[in-house]
């Protein structure tokens, strides 16, 4: 009788701590207000990625490990660090990293896509938000593993064979950039950015990126890049104010 | 020891032996071919027995499967052993083989369940290198040279030679671990490679010492012998592993160059623990300790 009592003593704060952790670390992002985008009173941030020196040559991958893979291909050089003919850098990513005012940003029920074709990933680099759902999908007529080297999120690793169904997976935390890679062809790799709210850019094939909607402030931002690292700057911004802001890499 | 040579058993131990420096290469591939995660269900592969060995995925079942080979031939090893005239240790050193075959097998599928936490990968490389080192022992063991029974020889050196060669396999290993724990990034390789200075002088030490005093002895100056020609190897091996991960630190897929040094480099490290516990064991077996040590006349051989 004696004991029972200790234990329920002991047991009573652990039970009491553990419900108060977990309903705590929901309402974090629950109990916050719902934003949205402001097309008519938001900022602008926009900019250019730019690379200066020479641009390193890619080496052509070597994908005789898998001849079905070789025959879609003449000569594919790595996406590692591909610079535009404007001197700017493709598949960086742009966010802002800080300085937004705490709120829950909805996650567009649009599904964002990430195809394995030609035994490489298409897009190279993208952006989705916390929550949204992104698709998997693999064109080709060869085995593929899906391996996302997420560390903020859970990591998971799945075999994706020819015409199997697609994949669809959500990332419930913020994470600036997941790798996505294939242990099948070790060349394959690809990029995704889990951002909580939806400002950010990759840029394309004019290196420039533009964030619409933004709340006016001041903001930390960011442009990732998988070879050449982070890069940080600050931007204060006003009511359907224009900010420009570039970024500028070297080799 | 009464146990007379049998050509089978020994036979079969070497095929056993040959078998596993094989799954050792077959592994080594695994890991210099980033090969780790392209099956990632396990027991099975792709959910069957034999996927399409597409990519990687050879690299990966293939490992898969030559260590099936080569856990059933343990079995069959020890089970043989088992039935067999053999001394009641050396069934026991059989057992241990299947026990750490197993271990092993499980070490690796849960790297491929976890993908690959270095601690896990790490283990399974070390724990290779021991398996490889009980099926080279048990070769030896089962064979006609071991049967013939021990030529005692006397020590009067400073240290206990039966010490330091004890000292040399454990040596060895904490090198092997270092070594593994670089190639799976849980540490820098500046600590192996710092180590391997120390392995190189006490091989060097262990083993002048048996060819200066011992070269009479026929097991003990082989195994010495053995011992500083693979650490040499190994040494050079090293420094090509090291230089060619260098070189293609930026490559996009694993480059022919640094898959070939790095997989000697694993497969020559085996070579490298088996002969450091070979030559412990020929030590401990034929070196007697004579009290103090004299001013003259450190060292007699006897025969
Ligand atoms: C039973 C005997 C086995 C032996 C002796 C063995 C040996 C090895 C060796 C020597 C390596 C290379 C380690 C390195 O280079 O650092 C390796 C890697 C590996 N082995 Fe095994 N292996 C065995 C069984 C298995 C099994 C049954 C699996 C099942 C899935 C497996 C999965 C792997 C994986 C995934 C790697 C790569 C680890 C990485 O890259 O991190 N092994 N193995
Ligand atoms: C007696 C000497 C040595 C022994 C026994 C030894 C053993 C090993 C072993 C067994 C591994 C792989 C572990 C695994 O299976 O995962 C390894 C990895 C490695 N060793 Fe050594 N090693 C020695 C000397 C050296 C030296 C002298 C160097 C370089 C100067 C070196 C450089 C490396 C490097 C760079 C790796 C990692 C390879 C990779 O990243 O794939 N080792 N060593
Ligand atoms: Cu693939």
């Amino acid at each position: 009788m004696k004991r029972w009592v200790g234990g329920a003593l002991l047991l009573a704060p652990l039970t009491w701590l553990y419900s108060c952790s977990g309903s705590e670390s929901r309402s974090n992002t629950a109990a916050l207000p719902l934003a949205q985008v402001d097309a008519t009173n938001g900022a602008t941030i926009s900019g250019k990625v730019l690379f200066t020196g020479a641009a390193p040559v890619m080496p052509v991958i070597d994908m005789s490990s898998n001849p079905t893979c070789e025959r879609q291909h003449g000569e594919r050089r790595a996406e590692i660090v591909v610079v535009n003919p404007n001197h700017t850098l493709r598949n960086t990513f742009v966010w802002i990293a800080d300085g937004l005012p705490k709120a829950r940003w909805q996650a567009p029920s649009a599904i964002a896509h990430l195809d394995q074709k030609g035994c490489t990933y298409q897009p190279h680099v993208q952006g989705i938000m916390v929550g949204q759902t992104l698709e998997i999908s693999n064109s080709d007529p060869v085995n593929h593993n899906v391996h996302a080297e997420s560390r903020v999120n859970a990591a998971w690793n799945e075999s994706e064979p020819p015409r199997a169904e697609t994949r669809l997976k959500r990332f419930q935390e913020q994470e600036v950039l997941i790798p996505v890679s294939c242990s099948v062809h070790p060349w394959m790799r690809s990029y995704v950015g889990v951002v909580a709210h939806p400002f950010f850019a990759v840029t394309g094939d004019d290196g420039s990126f533009s964030l619409r909607g933004v709340p006016p402030g001041t903001y930390k931002l960011e442009a990732v890049h998988e070879r050449f690292g982070r890069k940080q700057i600050s931007v204060t911004v006003a009511p359907q104010q224009s900010a420009v802001v570039d970024f500028t890499y070297g080799s | 020891m009464a146990a007379k040579y049998q050509r089978g058993l020994h036979r079969f131990a070497l095929l056993l032996t040959g078998c596993t420096l094989l799954l050792v290469v077959a592994g080594a591939m695994v890991t210099s071919k980033d090969a780790g995660l392209s099956v990632p269900d396990w027991p099975l592969s792709y959910g069957r027995l034999m996927p399409p060995m597409e990519g990687n995925i050879f690299y990966e079942h293939g490992h898969r499967m030559i260590a099936t080979a080569v856990g059933l031939l343990s079995i069959a090893m020890a089970v043989w052993l088992w039935r067999s005239a053999s001394p009641r240790w050396l069934k026991i050193t059989g057992l241990a083989a299947v026990g750490g075959v197993i271990a092993q097998g499980v070490l690796g599928g849960i790297t491929v369940l976890w993908m690959l936490p270095p601690a896990v990968s790490s283990s399974h490389a070390c724990l290779a290198e021991l398996f490889f080192s009980t099926t080279v022992a048990i070769a030896v063991f089962t064979s006609r040279g071991w049967q013939a029974g021990a030529v005692p020889v006397e020590d009067r050196g400073l240290l206990p030679l039966r010490f330091v060669a004890l000292f040399l396999p454990v040596f060895v290993l904490f090198q092997v671990a270092l070594g593994a724990t670089a190639r799976h990034k849980a540490i820098g390789s500046i600590y192996h490679i710092a180590n391997s200075a120390l392995v190189t002088s006490a091989v060097l030490y262990v083993t002048l010492r048996i060819l200066l005093h011992f070269a009479k002895h026929d097991a003990l100056r082989r195994s010495a012998i053995v011992m500083l020609v693979v650490t040499f190897a190994q040494v050079f091996l090293g420094i090509a592993a090291y230089m060619s991960r260098l070189a293609t630190a930026d490559a996009v897929q694993p480059i022919p160059v640094m898959v070939t040094f790095t997989v000697m480099h694993v497969a020559v490290g085996a070579l490298t623990m088996a002969a450091s516990v070979l030559l412990a064991i020929q030590v401990c077996r034929n070196v007697r300790r004579v009290a103090a040590p004299q001013a003259s006349a450190r060292y007699v051989t006897v025969s």
